[in-house]
């Protein structure tokens, strides 16, 4: 056996690291999906009429829509009548505090290494908790109320501030704009709120946490984030999932609105449960992210690291509106064993002296296959658009895919638009080199990795950053060699 | 619409070929006759119709004879510094009496130097206008730089061109450089008239064992010149072959630049830079074939084009599914300074191997317009501005010239056709 | 230092090492030379440790310790160095940084405190000197977008920072024009002490002008079939292989 299989086989023997799950009393909606639950549902949350009838609506265009299959992932269909929809843990009265809250659920935040207790945490970091389909926690919110930042579970904002999400809710991703959209708009649970007031930065890092706890649940979570003008904050977004045989839906959307010079940078570092090394189980992540720079010289910067779940379906995209405005992605999307990932991004140009960037870094091991598509779209009004896309794929193995597919649409002759791609394969001869010059196996795959994917990491937020590369060195640690 | 063909256009000048080299000729012909002139779509002058433009430019489908060229004309175009060998050819023949001879060097016409493999390297079944070289051109030169020798200064191939009623000229060099050898040339073509005439020039390169070659070259042909040129070359193991082609003015214009790396740890390096304006048309197809493991190409060609000029760029990289461990890279960059000026650019990557690392890209878009502001805005009138940058943009490709006296000149000569100097 | 005895390795099944015996003691220079496909590069890798060559047969003892019994980085943190034919490139991992995980994991195995980064560059900055080169080069990612020089080169300005006792220097000639040949030959020859080996692997004579073997051997077919002086060198770059060739093919048909 060459050194290459051999190590690829002890790679395939990595346990995932956040695997386990917790027992404890749920309040769960009955499987299936029919207006019923909706209405369960949106009871359960104690929404308003409208956002009910906003949801009946979504519903009804789920129901006319038919689930893309244009994406190079190939996974069985999933059965929607066999889901649950709603999973929340019993908690026998509402937590008025952090203190509050059954210690069992923090316990779970404290084995993912998410502290949700203030002290604790570093200073830095404000963070909302999301088990399956609930928020649990949020810190920091009172340090935030005072700069008259709003952020909060995304089913309190509709009870607290119901004006903010009306007027966002739909705005940025309209519940037409795709199948998995509108089953998010359809049955969407929880999530978190964040409203920037004009003028202000956000002293902290905001981020949500989410973890998928229970069995047979779909997660279907809702961000929105907005940031009036002058604004700036840096948003970050973690998630994990129990270990278990069958698949498991994770249908989100994300909308983020930015005024006139705001800037919103929006990290997540992606690690749901992969499926095992057979490709049984994992997560379906079928997500979409979609930020629109409205006001002139905004700015909206996506960076994800994407290392889990078993089949990848995203596209952060920006719609660049305001004139001189910028939107930005950065991407590491690893597959290893049986995982699929099609991703990439969309930079829509409308406004005048629009710029967008796009790196994306793709590394594939095992029997993976690692898609990248991208499209830069540049409108007839938008003059002097600029665009630079650089799309690497790293091989690693001779099982493996990697494919490119860009998109490039362009309608006003004064756009300048760069596309660079490479193809390598890491080898064992990189391996062999740093071995030679007196360095462990172990930390030259970490090396040649983060080498690899520095651009991107080097957009993450220190602590997210170091955490990145922690764990882009264990999913991939052996499958060099 | 009456298109050239085969027959008609360039019979007498097939006719009346010298008789030196003979067999390779006839084959030449055959091979030039079977094909023909490449026809108005064909892929590979697909943008470049030089069969149509034969037509309505060249009246007289002859040799064009050479004409006299005297020491002070030599004098006038020799760039400041310049400390080498000279060898001199009038429309398209060599002119011993007025060239110096390289020390330690063969210098020969190729009629002397009959063993010639000619068409081995640059073979005439790859291009019709190749083919009519082999088989039609009246004499040519050979070099052969022995083993082991490095020549220390740089070898200056002056070629003047002049053909009055529209004549053909068909230079033809062979090259050979000795294993571990060391030598670069500079191939200048000037005519100081702006006549039509037709050059279909064909030079034949081959790089021993470790030996390094370099071949630059600047285009400065009549404003109203046709011309086709085939540079190919064959480099071997350890070796390392650069080019550098400045195009800045001719009629149509189309550089057909074929590199063969066939030893591994070899180094191939194409450079190139196109200024252009009026309506001058100039196509760079380059080739490179990877056949072997450990060997590395780069590729890097600008474009900068005015009024209603045209560039056309086709990069095409092979890499044979022997050839592991292959680095290619290849970048194409265009700024248009005007809305009538076109580009059309295809960088092709053709990869049968799969431990490789390749990469490509082209771009096409005018002048950074912030950039000129900030300049604008610390009071730098536009004219200079705009020179400081394009000379920025053209400015990567020059430094790839080794060669002090001839960067300069080029530096110099681009400065100047930008419009200021600084 | 080293002592290789009836080395037999093979790649895939095919043999191509079959019994290679060669002594090297501290302070000398060996260049081992051989037609292409002889096995000199296989060599230089066995003993280095790649592992796609199995060794089959025979032993190597360094500074008393089996070689072949060590992983790859071990052997580089014995004192072991393999200037390689063909560099490798690291993208996004600058020199710097490279070096400095090798140098202070070498260190460590060696029980010597890690070097902080004020002193590493100083080292770094002394060594530089040696084979001319530029710093910036340094803080590039390690050889992409290098040329064939500056490859080889770096191999030797790493070789000046890791200190090894025993340098194998593989083909680190090829591709190199004049000019660059002396300053990388002029490097290894300041690096040469009394306590520390060289083994140069090429296939031209001329590195050997620039830096003189104390000791030449011809490879062919997998065995040390001639040994002599650097004149042997000469007469080989004279005659070609040929004659060896025909010596040793008439030898072994009787």
């Amino acid at each position: 056996m060459s050194k290459d299989n051999q190590i690829l086989e002890e790679l395939t023997s990595k346990e995932y690291e956040h695997g386990w799950s917790v027992n404890f009393e749920a309040d769960e909606a009955p499987a299936g999906l029919n207006e019923g639950i909706i209405r369960w549902i949106s009871a359960k949350k104690e929404e308003p009429e409208w956002l009910l009838e906003w949801r009946l609506k979504a519903f009804k265009t789920w129901q006319s829509m038919k689930e893309p299959e244009w994406a190079n992932v190939h996974y069985p269909k999933v059965d929607f009548q066999a889901l649950k929809y709603y999973s929340a843990p019993k908690q026998t009265k509402k937590p008025k505090s952090l203190d509050e809250i059954d210690p069992e659920l923090l316990a779970i935040y404290e084995r993912l290494g998410i502290s949700l207790n203030e002290q604790k945490r570093l200073q830095g970091i404000a963070v909302d908790a999301v088990l399956d389909s609930v928020s649990v926690a949020t810190t920091f919110k009172g340090t935030l109320a005072k700069l008259g930042i709003v952020f909060c579970s995304f089913s309190e904002a509709v009870k607290e501030h119901p004006e903010l999400v009306k007027k966002y809710l739909g705005s940025v991703v309209p519940m037409t704009d795709n199948y998995y959209a509108a089953l998010n708009s359809a049955v969407f649970s929880d999530g978190s709120f964040c409203y920037i007031p004009k003028g202000v930065r956000c002293p902290m890092e905001l981020s949500t946490y989410f973890r998928i706890n229970a069995a047979n649940t779909g997660q279907f979570e809702r961000t929105l984030i907005v940031a009036e003008d002058e604004s700036y904050v840096s948003y970050l977004e973690g998630c994990t999932a129990p270990q278990r045989d069958e698949n498991q839906l994770h249908a989100a959307v994300v909308e983020i609105y930015a005024g006139a010079h705001a800037e919103v940078k929006y990290s997540t570092v992606q690690n749901w449960f992969p499926g095992d090394k057979e490709g049984k189980g994992g997560i379906y992540n079928f997500v979409t992210k979609r930020g629109i720079c409205a006001g002139d010289h905004s700015k909206i910067s996506w960076t994800q690291v994407e290392t889990g779940s078993a089949v990848t379906w995203k596209y952060p995209s920006c719609i660049l509106k305001g004139d001189y405005s910028i939107g930005e992605f950065y991407s590491v999307a690893v597959t290893n064993n049986y995982q699929q990932a099609d991703t990439g991004t969309k930079m829509i140009h409308i406004g005048k002296n629009t710029k967008s960037r796009i790196v994306s870094k793709g590394i594939s091991a095992g029997k993976s296959q690692n898609s990248y598509r991208g499209q830069v779209q540049v409108m007839k009004r938008a003059d002097n658009a600029r665009n630079f896309s650089q799309c690497d794929s790293l091989l690693m193995g001779d099982q493996c895919g990697a494919h490119t597919f860009p998109y490039i649409d362009i309608n006003n002759s004064s756009a300048q638009v760069e596309h660079e791609a490479t193809t390598s394969k890491i080898g064992e001869d990189q391996i062999f080199y740093c071995n030679q010059r007196g360095i462990a196996t172990e930390d030259a795959v970490a090396l040649i990795v983060n080498g690899y994917a520095k651009e991107v990491l080097n957009q993450l937020p220190m602590e997210f950053a170091v955490e990145a590369q922690k764990l882009l060195a264990l999913t991939l640690e052996g499958s060099v060699g | 619409m009456s298109t050239l063909t085969k027959q008609d256009t360039f019979q007498s000048l097939l006719d009346s070929a010298s008789s030196s080299f003979a067999p390779i000729r006839t084959q030449a012909k055959e091979t030039y006759l079977t094909q023909g002139l490449p026809a108005l779509k064909e892929e590979e002058y697909k943008f470049t119709s030089i069969a149509k433009k034969l037509e309505s430019k060249i009246q007289e489908f002859k040799s064009a004879l050479p004409f006299a060229v005297s020491k002070e004309d030599i004098e006038s175009v020799l760039f400041e510094g310049f400390d080498g060998d000279v060898l001199v050819f009038s429309n398209g023949k060599y002119l011993p009496e007025l060239s110096t001879s390289p020390e330690g060097i063969t210098v020969s016409s190729l009629s002397q130097a009959e063993n010639t493999p000619l068409g081995s390297i640059a073979k005439p079944e790859k291009d019709a206008f190749s083919a009519l070289n082999l088989a039609s051109f009246s004499d040519g030169l050979f070099i052969s730089v022995p083993k082991k020798q490095k020549v220390e200064k740089p070898i200056l191939l002056i070629s003047f061109n002049q053909a009055n009623s529209g004549q053909v000229i068909q230079p033809r060099v062979w090259i050979e450089a000795g294993d571990f050898s060391e030598v670069t040339f500079i191939d200048h073509s000037i005519s100081q008239t702006e006549d039509p005439y037709f050059v279909n020039k064909v030079v034949e390169i081959k790089g021993g064992l470790n030996s390094h070659v370099n071949y630059y070259r600047l285009q400065n042909e009549s404003k109203n010149a046709i011309e086709v040129s085939n540079i190919h070359t064959d480099i071997f193991q350890d070796s390392r072959f650069t080019s550098v082609n400045l195009s800045l003015s001719g009629d149509m214009v189309r550089n057909n630049l074929t590199l063969n790396l066939l030893g591994s740890n070899s180094e191939g390096n194409m450079y190139g830079v196109y200024l252009l304006n009026g309506k001058t048309h100039v196509d760079n197809h380059t080739n490179v074939d990877h056949t072997i493991p450990h060997a590395e190409s780069n590729e890097l060609y600008k474009g900068i084009l005015a009024d209603q000029s045209r560039g056309v760029f086709n990069g095409k990289i092979f890499v044979r599914q022997d050839a592991q461990k292959t680095n290619a890279f290849q970048q194409n960059n265009n700024i248009l300074l005007s809305e009538d000026a076109i580009v059309n650019t295809k960088p092709q990557l053709e990869i049968w191997a799969d431990d490789v690392k390749c990469s490509h890209g082209c771009t096409v878009g005018q002048l950074d317009e912030e950039a000129l502001f900030y300049l604008k805005a610390r009071g730098i009138d536009k004219n200079t501005a705009t020179g400081l940058l394009l000379y920025a943009f053209a400015g990567e490709v020059l430094e790839k010239i080794e060669e002090e006296s001839f960067r300069s000149y080029a530096i110099s000569l681009i400065q100047e056709r930008l419009g200021s100097k600084f | 230092m080293l002592s290789i005895k009836n080395l037999h390795a093979s790649v895939e099944g095919t043999p191509i090492l079959r019994g290679i015996n060669l002594e090297v003691k501290a302070g000398e220079v060996h260049a081992i030379m051989g037609p292409n496909g002889s096995g000199k590069s296989t060599l230089a890798s066995v003993l280095a440790g790649r592992e796609e060559y199995e060794v089959t047969e025979g032993e190597v003892i360094f500074q008393g310790k089996e070689l072949l019994e060590m992983a790859p980085e071990d052997r580089a943190r014995e004192g072991v160095f393999l200037a390689f034919q063909y560099p490798v490139e690291i993208p996004g991992v600058s020199s710097t940084n490279f070096l400095r995980t090798a140098l202070n994991q070498v260190r460590e195995y060696r029980g010597q405190e890690p070097l902080d980064a004020v002193k590493f560059l100083t080292l770094m900055k002394e060594k530089m000197k040696l084979v001319e080169i530029d710093q910036k080069l340094l803080s590039r990612s390690l050889n992409e977008g290098f040329s064939g020089g500056e490859k080889k080169r770096n191999e030797i300005f790493q070789m000046a920072m890791l200190e090894p006792t025993l340098s194998i220097l593989d083909e680190t000639d090829s591709g190199l024009d004049i000019d660059a040949l002396r300053i990388v030959s002029n490097g290894v020859n300041k690096l040469k002490s009394d306590k520390t080996a060289t083994i140069v692997v090429t296939h031209y004579q001329r590195l050997l002008d620039y830096i003189v073997p104390d000791f030449v051997h011809v490879l062919y077919k997998g065995r040390i079939v001639k040994s002599g002086t650097k004149d042997l060198a000469l007469e080989l770059e004279e005659k070609g292989y040929d004659w060896i060739k025909e010596e040793v093919d008439s030898a072994t048909a009787v």
